[in-house]
């Protein structure tokens, strides 16, 4: 049976069909749906960790107890998790365990744009990369082999393009590998350095059968057509080269990305006149091949920056440019924005009014840096507001304290914040940390988190108590606040700003787009009573806007307009409105 | 076959990603290698969306680039104006006459252009126009003006409407259907 499926989705089916038991992953885009899908299969266990060291090293415990395993997370999350991962790499493994690691050309939902590739070559664990729906799932059933005949976890590489296209998959039936047996074994899995001294040499040598392995690997394939121009490439770069080249070009499309052949590389290169190396973010492919003598033009053509495209192929190696046209007026950018209803919104209204300095983090309130709020000062990675606001407070001293916040959501603060909030109360700044708490993981597409009271598969799970764990971190001053109060929230931020002691503030109100959140009935402007102050224009919701008066009406200004199929009645553009015009 | 290239644009949360995979569920049905492409996260929040379907003997690419499509389905007119340079000379615009206030325009930094679709049929572009939104509304609800544009490109492509009614049976949900099947039918009595 054929099915379309989404790249992510065909990955869940070969971790379903390859027996995987053991599923442990953090949300993360373009990464996330692996996980949701393989959840949907009730023979796998799956779960939401609090974050991607937690979901690895989880991973790898499922797999030391003989059961193959998985975890999922995108670029940066694989940061989060390289400690696991460094180490496994000297372990090896007992059941099969494969890592998912989604990277994000063209930064479409990330805050840098790393080539996971280094990972895989620093930590010594072995890498593949699919190029279309099927390969994800027939090359995560091999890793799965790879894993355990290496002795290594393997990692997938996805990019954006592959985990979020669909195209078609054969399906076939899950076969469940015996456990193997768990076998006390301190030289493979206690890493203390007497141990990890005599495994280094093993690792090296796993690597090199893993290279003599990848010279014949069907991973690899080459095709033959016009020899005058070969590329070599892997992953979306090999379908951009195709569709853009067709028979015009020889192509050597690599699925093992680590090790590296050599010796096909060689052969290939010296059948074809000039050779290219089309591949996205870094030099990893053409440095190999230079580093080994083989000729080749990569970089210097194509560039280190963003996705590479069939146009882009198209014009760096036949010299065509599309035949376009354009709109004759600018067209206004329409950057994302958060929703109508946002509980975020009047928070960050409340930051912008303060001016404080915003040390800011990784979640759908990063919007909170955008016009016409522009309430943040600082995005590095999850959970970097809070230890980077006690940074800057001990640097600046009280009179910073007093005019400073971190904000953070409820699932980033689980994921790495509290261990910052921790340092604020052990190492003692005066700083007020705000935790957006909209009892979900938002930009990802909603999934449950330790505070939420449910797990990945929507039972009842243990809930944090997010005021107990701030109390007990050392915290005594913790306030909670709703949002959609921006009067009384602004007031309690001030409060808190302005005492000789830490606190936290827990804004909460439950994210508007979750479904069992009721709406009101959606607000209107009252024509008579409007005076066209754009008062409301100023908490930026994308429901209100300015329009021109109806026909007929006296008044000269122009007219709010709420639209009626965006506005869910959260009411605070009430609050802004001082004529009271804006009614239910 | 040269493989085909159609374009879905519009603004976050207006259901972009149901119109993309029944449009890919035609397309396979008709026995096309097929590949939707779509983006997800930060996108969503009523960023401007795109989302790719194309079909053929066989698909490489997933993405359309300029100049590519051989058929743009808008959501909103703004979004027709800005992934214009997207169609291919001859290609179809089907776009909702629906407009949506980006922030710039909000905040007063930036201008709503007038007239956009008129702007796009000077320049000798096929271009469809229908009220989505108000005929979604007419079959139920606001949210299907995805389905109502599905009913008028219908009517642009070759394909049997048996095959979209299966597309639409297999995308959404049972209860649902009944909705969706009015919307559609709206979109095609629209042209």
């Amino acid at each position: 049976m054929k099915k379309l499926m989404l790249g992510n989705e065909a990955f869940a089916r070969g971790l379903y069909e390859a027996g995987c038991e053991f599923v442990s992953s953090y949300p993360g885009t373009p990464s996330t749906e692996v996980t949701e899908f393989a959840a949907k299969y009730d023979e796998m266990y799956a779960e939401w960790a609090p974050n991607e060291k937690v979901a690895m090293e989880a991973a790898l415990g499922a797999s030391i107890a003989g059961k193959r395993s998985f975890c999922g997370m995108k670029h940066v999350g694989l940061n989060v998790a390289a400690d696991p991962l460094y180490t496994a790499g000297y372990t090896g493994v007992n059941g099969g365990m494969v890592i998912c690691v989604a990277d994000d050309p063209g930064l479409h939902s990330s805050q840098n744009e790393q080539d996971s590739r280094h990972h895989a070559i620093a930590s010594k664990v072995l890498m593949v990369e699919p190029s279309d729906s099927q390969e994800c799932k027939d090359f995560t059933k091999l890793a799965f082999e790879l894993s355990e005949k290496f002795d290594s976890p393997v990692i997938v590489r996805m990019s954006t393009r592959i985990a979020h296209s669909q195209s078609t998959v054969e399906l076939l039936d899950r076969v469940v590998p015996e456990t193997k047996p768990y076998v006390k074994n301190p030289a493979k899995f206690v890493m203390v350095p007497a141990n990890a001294k005599r495994r280094h040499p093993e690792v090296e040598q796993k690597l090199r059968d893993a290279a003599k392995y990848a010279e014949t690997s069907l991973l690899n394939k080459v095709e033959y057509n016009d020899t005058s121009i070969g590329i070599i490439t892997a992953g979306d770069c090999y379908l951009y080269a195709k569709e853009a080249m067709g028979d015009k070009a020889s192509y050597l499309k690599l699925g093992m990305i680590n090790p590296l052949p050599v010796e096909i590389i060689r052969d290939f290169a010296s059948k074809c006149d000039k050779v290219y190396v089309i591949e996205e973010l870094d030099d990893v492919i053409e440095a190999h091949c230079k580093k080994n003598g083989i000729d080749v033009v990569g970089k210097e053509v194509f560039g280190w920056e963003y996705e590479i495209s069939q146009s882009i192929v198209r014009e760096k190696l036949l010299g065509e440019k599309p035949d376009t046209m354009a709109f004759d007026e600018p067209v206004p950018v329409r950057p994302p924005v958060m929703c109508a209803g946002c509980p975020h919104r009047g928070l960050f209204y409340c930051l912008s009014q303060l001016g404080v300095y915003v040390s800011g983090d990784i979640g759908c309130y990063t919007l909170g840096s955008a016009a016409p709020l522009n309430a943040m000062d600082t995005t590095i990675c999850m959970g970097a507001s809070i230890s980077a606001l006690h940074g800057y407070n001990k640097a600046l001293g009280a009179e910073a304290e007093k005019k400073s916040v971190a904000v953070i959501g409820d699932s980033t603060f689980m994921h790495s914040g509290m261990t910052g909030l921790v340092n604020v109360a052990y190492n003692a700044t005066n700083s007020t940390v705000i935790i957006l708490d909209n009892s979900i993981t938002g930009m990802t597409g909603h999934q449950q988190n330790p505070t939420t009271g449910k797990n990945l598969k929507g039972d009842p799970a243990a809930a944090v108590d997010l005021e107990a764990l701030c109390h007990a971190i050392g915290i005594k001053s913790v306030r909670v606040v709703d949002p959609y109060h921006m009067a009384e929230t602004k007031k309690v931020i001030e409060e808190e700003l302005a005492k000789e002691e830490p606190s936290v503030i827990i804004s909460r109100r439950p994210c508007a787009l979750l479904k069992y959140v009721k709406h009101n009935p959606p607000l209107h402007v009252d024509n008579d009573k409007c005076v066209g102050c754009k008062q409301c224009l100023k908490i930026g919701c994308p429901a209100i806007s300015m329009k021109d008066r109806p026909e007929g009406d006296a008044k000269k200004t122009k007219v709010s307009v709420i639209n009626h199929t965006q506005c869910v009645g959260c009411g605070i553009c009430t609050e802004m409105c001082k004529p009271g015009a804006i009614v239910e | 076959m040269e493989t085909k290239s159609v374009m879905i644009v519009g603004v976050g949360g207006q259901g972009t990603l149901l119109a993309s995979r029944i449009l890919g569920n035609v397309f396979l049905a008709q026995g096309y290698d097929v590949k939707v492409s779509e983006v997800h996260g930060m996108s969503q929040r009523g960023g401007s969306v795109v989302t790719y379907v194309k079909y053929g003997e066989k698909v490489y690419s997933p993405v359309v680039e300029l100049g590519e499509a051989d058929v743009i389905i808008s959501f909103e007119q703004l979004e027709s104006a800005r992934w214009l340079p997207y169609l291919k000379k001859g290609g179809k615009l089907v776009t909702s006459d629906q407009t949506l206030d980006p922030m710039p325009v909000i905040t007063g930094a930036a201008v709503y252009p007038d007239d956009i679709i008129g702007k796009i049929k000077a320049k000798g572009v096929e271009v469809t126009a229908v009220d989505a939104l108000g005929l979604a509304e007419q079959a139920g609800t606001s949210k299907a003006a995805n389905v109502v544009l599905m009913g008028v490109v219908s009517k642009k492509l070759p394909f049997e409407e048996s095959v979209w009614q299966q597309a639409l049976e297999q995308c959404v949900p049972a209860k649902f259907l009944e909705l969706n099947k009015k919307a559609f039918a709206l979109g095609r009595e629209a042209v």
